[in-house]
């Protein structure tokens, strides 16, 4: 073989590579403006959908505490309360926890736990959430029920704010029940997404701070935290927008009542997504069908909204730590 | 053993009277695999040693026994003795982070914590004490002068520490471990991320800071051990080959093995 001939790839070869770099730039450039094509369709469906809705309530149906299919008056107030306080209270929960599961598999456990450890919390996220809902229904509801809400009334039941909190029937349908059901399922996500990221911190890091004489609480809380808090708040993001988003479990344990007579988090209460899969079939086009598309385009925003927020907490921890000055 | 005799014999340049650090019979695995054999040496008080020798000698390995950083990896572990002031480090029941602050340790890359140049050096300060703002600030500036680094980052304390260029990351890194005050440095390989001017300046650094430090340098260049060392160790395969003073390493050293390595015969 002549070596001074450049390499050539062959007489099959017909298509130049410059010509098929733009074809693959083309190519990607394409599926990613589909993308956005697609979300933006979504939005003007869901818009020209719920047009009826918008044109007769306004942004007032935001706040409106109404829903009576008969007389066709409709608020969205009790269902976006339900789908953000659930979401809230699953969150307050699934945070803390996950952080801990993190910590421990990447820090703490011995390496024989840490993989069958590590499985058994992503299978978690395996299992349907229509099995949540029924275990929450018929297994967790009742021992709620009995041994927390009940004792928390009899503690809690005179103080001003707390008694307004734990007041209402303590049955284990309504939204505390919602709001656990749905941190369960939200953890694997958080925690599986946390022990990645705090997984890939460099080891030199880890090492030095340790060798200032920290703890393990004090370099996982002080170092890996803020040097993965992207990565972290994505996974808090990713559980987020699962909780606001999930269907069937909620529906179980919700109670689907649409009402908000109290500030009670044991009351019977309703979700976006459980009014939309309880009426969406029954509901007579028109007026009601539309409030209902109406709801599912305030929770788009609503998720669309926890988005961007959570990009400017970002920006602006990184101001904090003096990145931008 | 005859390592064992040898190091005792041949480093009267290293008598156990001023020795700040004594290591006696030290062996270290790497779970089954014996990384290190039988050491036993005297770091001198206010004095740099460096310990040199080919890659996977053990050099690093026995540094990191010092601060017991090896008890973070659960397949680790170290037998023997090693004496801070006479007190056995690995025997100690002391929180090892107390032991930790006492010997500073500074690594092969720069590793500033994500936050402002300030927080750096005040993270390790706040472990252990509790300064007044005017108190902390001057800890802050009596640091970084002493790690050199003052002068070019007193008008931007509040930057990230990752803004700064590698070798000044270096420089605040040495102000950070010397911060807390540690009656030991450990520079596992200081240079070895740097260009020949930041490693120019580090090594001055280190001339310096053995007026109140005693200092162990791991490094795997020769000349630097040569320029900024009073004391060598050469170790080869877990093995404390020759440990004396530095000159007497270069020039005449007693040991075959050791000068194979010096002249480049080897290694």
């Amino acid at each position: 073989m002549n070596l001074s001939t450049p390499p050539s790839r062959g007489a099959g070869f017909v298509i130049s590579n410059a010509l098929a770099d733009r074809l693959f730039g083309w190519l990607t450039r394409g599926a990613a403006l589909f993308t956005l094509a697609l979300l933006l369709g979504i939005l003007v469906s869901l818009a020209v959908g719920a047009w009826p809705a918008i044109r007769q309530f306004g942004v007032g149906f935001l706040t409106r505490n109404a829903w009576n299919p008969v007389q066709e008056d409709f608020g969205g107030l009790v269902m976006i309360y339900g789908t953000l306080v659930t979401s809230v209270v699953a969150l307050l929960i699934a945070v803390p926890v996950s952080f801990g599961i993190a910590l421990f598999l990447t820090e703490l456990a011995p390496v024989w736990l840490k993989r069958p450890l590590g499985t058994a919390i992503e299978l978690l996220a395996a299992v349907p959430s229509i099995v949540y809902g029924m275990w929450g229904l018929m297994v967790f509801g009742p021992v709620l029920a009995r041994y927390v809400q009940q004792p928390l009334q009899a503690l809690l039941g005179d103080m001003p704010v707390f008694g307004a909190l734990v007041s209402g029937p303590p049955v284990g349908i309504g939204l505390l029940s919602a709001g656990i059901i749905l941190s369960i399922m939200i953890i694997p996500f958080i925690a599986s997404v946390m022990r990645d990221v705090f997984e890939v911190t460099p080891p030199l890091l880890k090492e030095s701070a340790y060798g200032l004489g920290a703890t393990t609480w004090e370099v996982v809380w002080r170092i890996v935290l803020p040097y993965t808090k992207t990565g972290v708040l994505g996974g808090v993001m990713l559980g987020l927008g699962r909780a606001l988003g999930e269907t069937m479990a909620v529906t179980f344990v919700i109670g689907n009542m649409n009402q908000l007579s109290s500030l009670s988090l044991f009351e019977p209460a309703n979700s976006i997504t459980s009014a939309l899969a309880n009426e969406f079939a029954e509901a007579a086009p028109g007026l009601h069908q539309a409030s209902l598309i109406y709801l599912g385009l305030v929770l788009f925003l609503i998720t669309f909204t926890v988005l961007v927020c959570s990009r400017l907490l970002l920006l602006r921890l990184q101001k904090n730590e003096g990145r931008n000055t | 053993m005859t390592i064992m005799t040898d190091t005792t014999t041949d480093t009267p340049a290293a008598p156990s009277r001023n020795a700040k650090l004594v290591v006696r019979d030290l062996n270290f695995y790497y779970g089954k695999f014996l990384a290190l054999k039988n050491i036993s040496l005297d770091v001198p008080a206010n004095r740099v040693t460096a310990f040199i020798g080919p890659s996977g000698c053990g050099k690093s390995t026995l540094l990191r026994t010092f601060n017991r950083m090896f008890e973070l990896y659960p397949d680790q572990r170290a037998e023997g003795r090693i004496l801070l002031d006479g007190e056995d480090l690995l025997a100690s029941k002391d929180d090892v982070a107390l032991i930790r602050a006492r010997i500073g340790m500074v690594f092969q890359k720069p590793t500033p914590f994500p936050m402002s140049i300030f927080d750096n050096i005040t993270f390790g300060v706040k472990l252990f004490e509790r300064l007044s703002a005017i108190d902390m600030e001057e800890r802050v500036e009596w640091a970084l002068k002493k790690a050199a680094l003052w002068d070019e980052v007193k008008d931007k304390l509040s930057q990230n520490g990752a803004s700064l260029s590698g070798g000044q990351q270096q420089r605040l890194c040495i102000a950070r471990g010397i911060a807390i005050k540690p009656e030991i440095l450990l520079l596992d390989e200081p240079c070895s991320a740097l260009d020949p001017i930041s490693t120019a300046r580090i090594e001055e650094l280190i001339a310096e800071l053995k007026a109140d430090y005693t200092v162990i340098i791991v490094t795997h260049n020769m000349q630097q051990a040569a320029r900024c060392s009073d004391y060598t160790a050469y170790m080869y395969l877990g093995d404390l080959v020759e440990f004396g003073e530095t000159e007497q390493m270069f020039f005449k050293p007693r040991r075959r093995e050791t000068e194979d390595y010096i002249t480049g015969r080897f290694g």
